[in-house]
């Protein structure tokens, strides 16, 4: 069987211009919907506070579950179902991380049984103090940062096979960051100095290949992190986990996609560079699209199968497989087209 | 067909030590060798960062130096105005100008760990202010943390809980994950107790109500005995009125037992001293007849019994409305020993075993329905390679599992997540190759020749391919926290044991049938 048929030609490069536009349009509404709600929604792994995830019974209504928890002094908590309505299942969360007692499970549960006539089972509680969040949330940065640094590092060496400009962008790269590092300045600040420094480097160098890789892969990243923002779900550890699997499987597809282009450079030399990597995309889609899927596939089935713990992580990464396929066919290869345009212009 | 052979060996010795690693998992007892060890997220358990209060010790560090000067100064007879405690972890002390000499000297002798902080004189009265230089006071709050490891470790040992991991995290905090425990709070209550035991005597001279409205006399205290009352459930505060001087503390304690008193058939503790804390005993038990000496813990009165004659021997009772289980768990606090300085519970994560074991159904669901719908569309799409495919995804699978017994890694639930996605990824590599493969039968060539080009164009694209995730799957090791590094971990090793699939596994069965079963066509 096949999909895609081995003669495919779609014109990739000649839909460059709305392809450009659609982008451009997912980034604004990205960058707009963290705008407006003032920055990414935090879990309390990283804002701090307290999750508890309680079973009852019977059907419990959301109001006698908050009279329950007024009677804890938690009024100002916010209860919503977790999983499926079926389930009775339900998530308090508060702000409040300090004043859990030794007693606190079981008094909460007593007020829960009385206020809704159910028998209520506490089935996790996550505390996480506001130092420890604020930990978490420098560690999450710091790992998305190195994997940013590593993988700059990577692709800068490995798609131009010239491993002494890797060397020199690493230090490079290192250099800067440790510079304002001195000043004190926060690990997001690190992380924008650090992407800024990459992609100057990558122009100032010409690694065009690194510069079309990396700026799918900001794409990616920017896109899921606005996805989420817009339907308001919470940023945890796990979606962390998420977006840094998606930044190495957003780049696998690039990577393949790139390896084609350069073996197509050497047989057909004499066609144009537009020719070539839309021939180059077009010969690997059928792969991509492929690998794709199967992923899609088990994702999918993680998503719809896997419970109310893995719900958002596999939601992160249904976005950001689609969103990842999508820029390595449309979005990394035109850059090299583009790079080449600004050459021409600036040697002729 | 050397070559054949070669590779042969090595799938089979892998698989094999596959198997070896992960049927312990299955079939527990088999051999000797460890399951998969579970997360607490997927066996229930309870995971506790604690933070130990390091000033606080520095503070009693200060506290004991100031007494000890007191002490030393009235018995060298050096005259002072005035020397105190300073609410920063300072001791001011004023004494005469003359009386410097003989001060100093004191310093000099016992006092060395004192660091003049500022010095004045006024009307032939100096005025000085000592503290504790950085070095001693990060000494004490390094040694604090030690000790508070330590004594949660004895603690968790004594209250039976199977293979705890406690540990330092950073410069004061502890990290105790406690697997498969379901009464969190009385654990909470057992690692978060100070359980500082004092012996202080009983101001009688005054009355504690009067001291309550009109101010503490001097080098006094007022401490409270909390009891419930078993019928009504409320509690009662009877306030004590105590000399603040600690006549003896828990440090001296060999042993701590829960007995039973046969006239009110009530669990109490009873506690052991050593020799030193045995002469202590004796000594004030003989100097305060008569008097009542109150048993303290935690800043709380146990009991005040009247002290009716000398006793020796070094043993002793608390007594105070105990629950046989309070008073088992205050013997295990009291063996273990108190803890420096008082901790902060500054994060909890609790999963109940009916979640954990929910999440594994669940996530054994999705996987095997994940799984056999890429098993099913490879067959579809690669017709009897897409078989070979599915096997290479079949063995990946042990391999991952094996990887994690070899390893004695965890599986979490977001482990279990990576396992599937691997799943999803792993027939990443044979498409690409059965793609190349199709590329190159299209330019008519022969079965053999299509694979062999195949297998080598696609090998190094297929390992380049891998690194980047695997460069992100190693950071989030580094830096995830449990659950997070169970994912790095089968994500990692999804890539390698893939790698091993796709470039090793399949080729050699490929081969074999290519070359040595003389098959003909490529059914791709």
């Amino acid at each position: 069987m096949q999909i895609i048929k081995p003669g495919i030609n779609l014109n990739i490069i000649g839909k460059s211009k709305i392809v450009f536009s659609l982008s451009m349009a997912l980034i604004v509404i990205s960058i707009l919907s963290l705008i407006f709600h003032k920055g990414p929604r935090y879990g309390i792994d990283f804002s701090g506070g307290t999750l508890i995830q309680i079973k009852f019974g019977g059907p419990a209504t959301i109001d006698a579950i908050k009279s329950g928890l007024k009677a804890m002094n938690l009024a100002n908590a916010s209860v919503q179902t977790f999983g499926e309505e079926s389930e009775n299942e339900y998530l308090v969360r508060t702000d409040a991380s300090a004043d859990m007692d030794e007693a606190f499970s079981s008094k909460l549960k007593s007020a829960l049984d009385s206020a809704t006539q159910n028998e209520s089972e506490i089935r996790r509680v996550e505390m996480v103090g506001p130092q420890v969040g604020k930990d978490l949330q420098e560690k999450a940065l710091f790992a998305i940062f190195y994997t940013l640094l590593f993988i700059a590092i990577y692709i800068s060496g490995r798609f131009e096979l010239k491993w002494v400009i890797s060397g020199v962008m690493a230090a490079a790269l290192t250099g800067a960051v440790y510079l304002f590092s001195l000043f004190q300045v926060s690990v997001a600040f690190l992380i924008a100095v650090a992407l800024i420094v990459t992609l100057i480097l990558f122009w100032v160098l010409s690694l065009r290949y690194a510069m079309g890789a990396i700026v799918a892969l900001i794409h990616d990243i920017i896109i899921t992190v606005g996805l989420f923002s817009l339907m308001e779900k919470e940023f945890s550890l796990p979606i962390i986990a998420a977006l840094l699997t998606i930044i190495g499987y957003s780049l696998n597809d690039t990577i393949i996609v790139f390896d084609r282009i350069r073996e197509n450079l050497k047989k057909y030399h004499k066609e144009s560079l537009a020719f070539i990597i839309n021939r180059s995309v077009n010969e690997t889609l059928s792969r991509t699209i492929l690998t794709s899927l199967t992923t899609l596939i088990v994702v999918f089935s993680l998503f719809v199968l896997g419970g109310g713990i893995i719900h958002d992580f596999a939601f992160a990464l249904l976005i950001g497989i689609v969103i990842g396929t999508y820029s390595s066919i449309y979005v990394a290869s035109p850059i090299l087209l583009f790079w080449e345009a600004r050459g021409r212009r600036a040697s002729g | 067909m050397k070559n054949i052979s070669w590779r042969w060996i090595v799938v089979l010795a892998v698989i094999a030590v596959a198997i070896v690693y992960t049927l312990p998992t299955f079939n527990p007892g088999l051999w000797p060798h460890k399951k998969i060890n579970l997360g607490l997220d997927l066996q229930g358990g309870m995971h506790l960062v604690l933070e130990v209060d390091a000033e606080k010790t520095v503070e009693s560090a200060i506290d004991r130096i100031h007494q000890d000067l007191r002490g030393f100064m009235r018995k060298e007879h050096i005259a002072y105005t005035r020397v105190e405690r300073l609410k920063a972890a300072e001791i001011t002390v004023h004494i005469p100008e003359d009386q410097l000499e003989k001060f100093e000297d004191l310093l000099d002798k016992q006092f060395r760990e004192l660091r003049l902080a500022s010095k004045s004189s006024d009307n032939g009265v100096v005025a000085m202010r000592f503290d504790l230089p950085e070095a001693e006071t990060e000494h004490i709050k390094t040694m604090a943390v030690d000790q508070a490891l330590e004594t949660i470790r004895n603690r968790i040992d004594e209250f039976g809980v199977s293979e705890p991991d406690i540990r330092r995290e950073g410069e004061k905090r502890v990290l105790i994950q406690l697997p498969g425990i379901t009464d969190t709070q009385r654990a909470k209550q057992l690692i978060g107790r100070t359980a500082l035991l004092e012996f202080k005597l009983v101001d009688d001279a005054h009355d504690p109500r009067t001291a309550l409205e009109g101010g503490l006399p001097p080098g006094t205290e007022l401490l409270y005995e909390v009891q419930t009352d078993p019928i009504t459930h409320r509690t009662i505060k009877t306030p004590f009125l105590l000399h603040s001087q600690t006549l003896l503390t828990g440090v001296y304690l060999t042993d701590a037992r829960v007995q039973i008193d046969s006239q009110y058939n009530e669990p109490y503790v009873s506690i052991e001293f050593d020799k030193k804390g045995a002469q202590i005993f004796e000594r004030i038990t003989g100097e305060n007849v008569k008097k009542r000496l109150a048993i303290v813990l935690d800043k709380k009165v146990y009991s005040a019994p009247v002290i009716q004659e000398q006793i020796s021997g070094g043993s002793a009772r608390i007594t105070g409305n105990f629950t046989t289980e309070e008073a088992k768990d205050l013997a295990i606090v009291l063996r273990a020993g108190a803890l420096p300085a008082p901790v902060n519970i500054i994060e909890e994560r609790t999963v109940g075993p009916s979640l954990g074991s929910d999440s594994i159904r669940m996530g054994l669901i999705s996987m095997l329905v994940g799984g056999l719908l890429v098993i099913v569309f490879m067959i579809i799409y690669y017709n009897f390679s897409g078989i070979i495919a599915d096997l290479a995804l079949l063995v990946n699978i042990v391999l991952i599992a094996a990887g994690l017994a070899v390893f004695q890694a965890t599986l979490t639930m977001p482990g279990i997540a990576g396992i599937i996605l691997t799943i999803g990824m792993a027939v990443d590599a044979n498409v690409l190759i059965f793609e190349r493969i199709r590329e190159e039968l299209s330019l008519g060539k022969t079965a053999l020749a299509a694979l062999a080009a195949g297998y080598d164009r696609a090998s190094l694209t297929i390992l380049d391919a891998n690194v980047t995730t695997l460069i992100a799957a190693l950071v989030l090791f580094q830096f995830g926290t449990g659950p997070i590094k169970g994912f790095a971990v089968t994500l990692s090793l999804g890539v390698l044991s893939s790698l091993f699939t796709a470039l090793v596994l399949t080729r050699a069965v490929f081969d074999y049938l290519l070359i040595n079963r003389k098959m003909k066509r490529l059914s791709i």
